[in-house]
């Protein structure tokens, strides 16, 4: 063999077990970086020293803040975490580096607004983002929109929550359920319906997969909570007509408190009829096939969530 | 040829490497380096609060690690170019020197001037610490992994400037050197995105995110401004990750020179 052959045989070894070898210590590295959670620290926290520094380039800066804000939530959200003490300031830096990044409000207060371990549990970081966001970019109806949102779920705030939706009204774009959302919340009536409303808009105002397959969810949901307390508040009244809880649907059917049917059983949106229980309640056959339902479910059984996605 | 020659001809050629280095003045910057340190230890005291010490390691290792890199590109990228241009090389490889030999011995002689020079650097960011603070304190100790760190970093700038100067022009293997250091210093968050991005473009992503030098793991510049302690094992792993990407690179440029056709 020559001597330059043997030398590109080495070469060609060494590069490969260093190429391979780099990798996996790139996996270790990876790992020990991940670790100490308690070390984990925005060093940089101003907004206004990061925009000086970013020397003109605010807007790809904002968008890696975003970045990082997205990754920081889901890595503690998939890990069950109660402390999310980096997403206000990550959020907080984000938007004031482009304070036109409408996405950052938008998805940035709900990731904010719910109870740990959905959300941060900071309500009022999220309602802080959110009039930050209107105050830059007034003319966006989807802001309104999601203030509403966060004092009507949240917050349960429904005057402000009605005024949020009034203000997106005047807007030469919006959308036609702001108004009528705004007229309900004013009246706080028809609290399944207002919330059909409110989850069917944002089915319609969003191209993500992930937010819309939520919006489907929960307006499932609804549809099941609402059977049942109807269902309920029928049983209720047979019970007060006739001094006994009905045996089946039928017989309530036939006492004309409900109206079933061709197939003569009220079904689930999944097509799952739903069970009438000897103590009078109603529940439906599968609990974990619907989330976020709230009613119909055996005695303590929670709400079933969909899994985290890895 | 035995192999104490082979030693004492890379050593040689890594010798003359770094007096070519020095002859080129490039150990100027440390003039640059130490008015830029002392003007800052002395003008962040006179208009903020306790900050002091942080604005001196966090500007400190800041300038060690960006002269350095401009320094590893520039020289790097010319250490091969330069020798065909002046027709030296010839006069090189017509003695028994092997063209393989001539790339190592080229890494180590700019590597060592870069140790050299991180070395001068270090003692001027140390003598900016004990101006501003009057004492060293324990915390400062972390201060020297972030200089270890960040000549692992230089290790792998060198490589990459010598792979890239063994098959292109040196405009444009500094252009790809910076390119490739700036992504590396992303490379964490490519492999976040990696992470959260399904099919193709997941493979895709996830091959680049761990082909890119990882620089970003070897930045703890930040961290040890603030006193934070650093893991031996993360030590331990840049170290040994510093060491493989460089015998990548540089087994890279040795395949590549051993082809290139110097006529």
């Amino acid at each position: 063999m020559s001597a330059a052959r043997r030398v590109n045989l080495v070469a060609i070894a060494v590069l490969l077990f260093s190429m391979a070898g780099a990798i996996s210590t790139l996996y270790a590295i990876d790992h020990v970086r991940r670790e100490p959670a308690a070390q984990e620290a925005l060093y940089v926290r101003s907004p206004k020293v990061l925009r000086r520094l970013s020397l003109g380039y605010t807007g790809l800066l904002a968008d890696i803040y975003w970045t990082r804000a997205v990754q920081y939530f889901g890595e503690k959200h998939h890990a069950g975490s109660h402390d999310y003490r980096l997403l206000a300031p990550l959020l907080e830096v984000t938007t004031e580096l482009d304070p036109r990044l409408l996405p950052a409000y938008q998805f940035g207060a709900t990731f904010l607004a719910p109870k740990p371990p959905y959300g941060a549990g900071l309500p009022g970081a999220a309602l802080s983002l959110m009039k930050y966001g209107i105050k830059h970019n007034p003319d966006q109806w989807r802001l309104y929109y999601n203030l509403g949102f966060l004092y009507y779920t949240e917050l349960k705030d429904y005057a402000k929550a009605a005024d949020a939706f009034a203000q997106g009204t005047k807007l030469p774009v919006t959308h036609p359920f702001m108004p009528v959302l705004a007229a309900r919340m004013a009246e706080h009536a028809g609290e399944f319906e207002t919330a059909r409303m409110l989850w069917s808009t944002t089915y319609e105002s969003t191209r993500d997969e992930l937010i819309r397959q939520n919006a489907v969810d929960h307006l499932l949901a609804l549809q099941v909570d609402e059977d049942v307390t109807r269902l309920e508040q029928a049983v209720k009244q047979y019970r007060e007509q006739t001094g006994r809880l009905p045996a089946s649907m039928g017989e309530l059917e036939r006492a004309g408190f409900v109206h079933l049917a061709s197939n003569g059983t009220p079904a689930d949106p999944k097509g799952r009829p739903y069970k009438l229980m000897p103590d009078g309640r109603i529940e439906v056959q599968d609990p974990g096939s619907i989330f976020f339902i709230t009613k119909g479910l055996p005695p303590g059984v929670a709400t079933p969530e969909p899994a985290r996605v890895d | 040829m035995n192999s104490g020659g082979t030693n004492a001809r890379i050593g040689y050629i890594a010798f003359n490497t770094f007096r070519e280095a020095v002859r080129d003045r490039v150990l100027y910057n440390l003039i640059a380096f130490t008015l830029l340190l002392s003007g800052a230890a002395i003008l962040v005291g006179e208009i903020s609060i306790d900050i002091e010490r942080l604005v001196v390691v966090n500007l400190g290792l800041t300038a060690v690690s960006l002269f350095g890199v401009v320094i590893a590109i520039f020289i790097g990228i010319g250490l091969v170019s330069k020798e065909i241009d002046k027709r030296t090389l010839y006069t090189v490889l017509s003695r028994p020197v092997r063209r393989w030999e001539f790339i190592v011995g080229k890494f180590f002689g700019l590597t060592g001037t870069l140790v050299v020079n991180t070395l001068l650097m270090a003692i001027g960011v140390f003598l900016a610490l004990l101006y501003v603070a009057h004492r060293f304190e324990t915390m400062d100790a972390w201060v020297l992994v972030a200089l270890y760190f960040i000549v692992l970093q230089f290790l792998i700038v060198c490589a990459l400037a010598l792979f890239f100067s063994s098959f292109s022009t040196p405009l444009m293997s500094a252009v790809f050197t910076f390119a490739l250091f700036v992504v590396g210093n992303l490379a964490e968050d490519l492999r976040g995105f990696a992470r959260i991005t399904q099919g193709v473009g997941g493979w895709l992503a996830t091959a680049i995110a761990y082909l890119v030098p990882n620089f970003s793991a070897l930045n703890v510049i930040s961290q040890v401004a603030h006193g934070d302690p650093v893991s031996g094992r993360l030590i331990l792993y840049n170290s040994v990750y510093a060491l493989l990407y460089s015998a990548m690179a540089i087994s890279g440029a040795v395949l590549i020179f051993q082809r290139r056709n110097l006529k």
